[in-house]
């Protein structure tokens, strides 16, 4: 069997020496960094991509990757001990994971977190395994007014899924696509928005676009307010959970991986909503809904699960069609443009060591991880209590030369301060990062897909409806966007971005 | 589009967004248009600039009659400590070398924290140089001057 074969292959990739130390490396930074509120993997990810430049493409991206699903675990930890979660997908395992540890049951909580993650991480691993070569075939029809109707979608997706206003969303979405037009005009070389400026003839740098956005503006709201941690660590029972809490579990993780694996496939933080569906699913089915909010067990197995089978699935966009489900991959195409991979469909068959490589590594990632949070997990509670002054200055100084190192150009370095100051602008006024750097991305390819379609169909917009992928794809757009506006749909999409913050 | 946004923080959103599209579309003059067949350079660019106007000046109507929250204080200064620290480390990393521009970089930064005292500062930025030196420089070999012509030695 082809699967069997290529899963092999993987694993043989993966399970090199050198690819076997970067997946740990990756999965270590990213528990790290999950941990320590104040630096998510966005931001994490933008510094590192440069010094990936010198490793080989499929251990640059195993690390990145591990970098990622990392991040995913350890943000329970912290979500769990200090009601803080490290990333914003595990701000639902705070609300009954707190409230376990404050009864006693931290230890509980955290094994149920890492068994559900790992499970729902190996079978949304194997899921990619499953339909990314099948899609990648049907991606291979596309042509430039198809791509551009699935990125005119996945744009909308992201808009849906942000937190609070639509229309701000959508300002964000447009606003990215303006900030990515920033250079040189493919077709006639003619310098845009670049206001005389050479240094900006390739474009605004991506990752001082990213640093600023999500990491700098990201302290800035840390240092705001400056207070003290508390730190749930005296009381960490057995982790060992016990048959009958086994089985309590069994039933959410199961349903989580499903909504994850769905949901995280689509375009604009699959993984934060999935946890948030899966919370708001389990309340529901639960026969004890009450305990929801106090210490219930199912809502932290059903939406850790979920956010971890999405980050999973969510590579399946990115290595099928070479379109970012969210700003992470974005910054997984930037690493995979600078080595040299065009991504997309191609990637599957020109590059079937790295394609399968990578996955095989999410599973090894998976297994390292069980074992690196559930034994260690007092290591990590002893990084809590390090103060948030002394970690942003490292942050800072690792960000400069992250920026720094990716053409040496200083320019680089003020774009960074701009789109810090940027981003703390915009959080003030309640805009969403993510879809800003999603418009960023795909700006320059949506607009080359749109001027080349339009050639190939001699100036006829109705290309875009007449072929029926395309057309599908824009109706599926437009269904979205009406129903994000509808008043009954707003109110329950607010309900749920709501219950999440409470 | 919830009821707990503020009503400044959207008129002044919307206000900032027709700002942002003007600044586009002023930029985009000049710029040529071309034909739906051909699109010239300004082409995709004037559409989207109309867009955000259009987004901005909705923003900016549905902020009147609401009620908002109370906004959070403004880290004033993260701002005049942190935004600099990158600019500093791009004025310097050529002139005065990559060891000694980082130093400074992360001292700036660190005096963006009230909690932070000299000495600690001092000590913590002495650690963030020599180890990002070591890693960076020596163990993955990226190619930056240690220390810049500006320098006498």
């Amino acid at each position: 069997m082809d699967l069997l074969s290529n899963l092999a292959m993987g694993f043989s990739v993966a399970s090199s020496i050198a690819n076997l130390g970067f997946c740990l490396i990756g999965v270590i930074l990213g528990t790290l960094i999950g941990v320590l509120p104040g630096i998510g993997a966005t931001a994490t990810i933008a510094m590192l991509l440069p010094i990936t430049f010198q490793l080989e493409p499929v251990s640059s991206l195993i690390m990145l990757a591990g970098i990622y699903y990392g991040a995913q675990y350890g943000g329970s930890t912290t979500a769990i001990l200090i009601n803080m979660p490290g990333e914003s997908s595990s701000a639902v395992t705070a609300i009954d994971g707190y409230q376990m540890a404050r009864k006693g049951r931290a230890g509980t909580a955290l094994a149920t977190a890492a068994i559900g993650s790992f499970f729902a991480g190996s079978v949304a691993t194997f899921l990619v395994a499953l339909f990314a070569p099948p899609l990648t075939a049907v991606a291979l029809q596309f042509g430039a007014a198809e791509y551009f109707s699935l990125m005119v979608l996945g744009l909308v997706m992201s808009v849906a899924l942000a937190h609070g206003s639509v229309l701000k969303a959508l300002a964000m979405v447009v606003l990215g696509l303006l900030l990515g037009i920033v250079g040189t005009d493919i077709y006639t070389g003619t310098p845009r928005f670049t206001m005389g400026i050479t240094q900006f003839a390739d474009g605004l740098n991506f990752v001082a676009v990213a640093i600023g956005v999500f990491g700098f503006a990201e302290i800035l709201r840390n240092l705001e307010d400056e207070h003290e941690r508390e730190v749930m660590t005296r009381n960490i029972n057995r982790l060992f959970p016990s048959r009958q809490e086994f089985r309590e579990m069994a039933g959410p993780i199961l349903r989580g991986t499903g909504i994850g694996s769905v949901l995280g496939i689509l375009p604009g933080g699959g993984a934060i909503l999935a946890s948030f569906a899966s919370y708001t699913m389990e309340k529901k089915l639960s026969k004890t809904p009450e305990e929801f909010g106090k210490g219930a067990l199912a809502g932290v197995a059903g939406p850790e699960s979920a956010n971890n089978a999405g980050a999973q699935t969510s590579f399946i966009p990115l290595l099928t069609l070479g379109i970012p489900a969210n700003p992470v991959m974005a910054l997984m195409i930037g690493a995979m443009i600078i080595q040299g991979i065009v991504p997309g469909p191609s990637v599957v068959t020109d590059q079937p060591q790295l394609f399968w490589g990578i996955i095989a590594s999410m599973w090894i990632g998976n297994l390292m991880l069980v074992v690196l949070n559930l034994p260690l997990i007092g290591l990590w509670v002893k990084l809590l209590t390090v103060p948030y002054y002394v970690l942003f200055p490292i942050i800072m100084a690792m960000s400069a030369i992250g920026v720094y190192s990716v053409n040496g150009n200083p320019y680089d370095l003020f774009a960074v301060a701009f789109f810090g100051l940027l981003g703390y602008i915009m959080s003030k006024l309640r805009f969403e990062p993510a879809p800003l750097l999603l418009g960023f991305v795909l700006g320059p390819l949506l607009e080359e897909n749109l001027r080349r379609a339009m050639i190939l169909s001699r100036g006829d917009p109705t290309t875009f409806v007449t072929r029926p992928i395309s057309a599908g794809l824009l109706v599926v757009s437009l269904i979205v966007l009406v129903l994000v506006f509808l008043p009954q749909i707003r109110k329950q999409r607010d309900e749920v971005f709501t219950e999440s913050e409470g | 589009m919830s009821t707990r946004q503020k009503d400044d923080t959207d008129l002044i959103a919307g206000i900032g967004l027709m700002a942002a599209a003007a600044f586009f579309g002023w930029q985009t003059i000049g710029l040529e248009i071309g034909t739906s067949l051909r699109m010239g350079p300004g082409y995709f660019p004037m559409i989207l600039s109309g867009l955000l106007f259009i987004l901005g000046l909705l923003v900016t109507i549905k902020s009147f009659g609401r009620e908002g929250e109370p906004g959070t204080p403004i880290a004033w200064r993260g701002i005049l400590f942190i935004l600099p620290a990158p600019i500093f480390f791009g004025l310097t990393v050529r002139g005065l070398g990559f060891v000694p521009a980082l130093f400074f970089t992360t001292l700036i930064a660190s005096q963006a924290s009230v909690k932070m005292r000299p000495m600690y500062a001092l000590v913590l930025a002495v650690a963030v140089t020599v180890m990002s030196t070591l890693i960076f420089s020596y163990g993955l070999g990226l190619p930056f001057r240690r220390f810049g012509p500006w320098l006498p030695f």
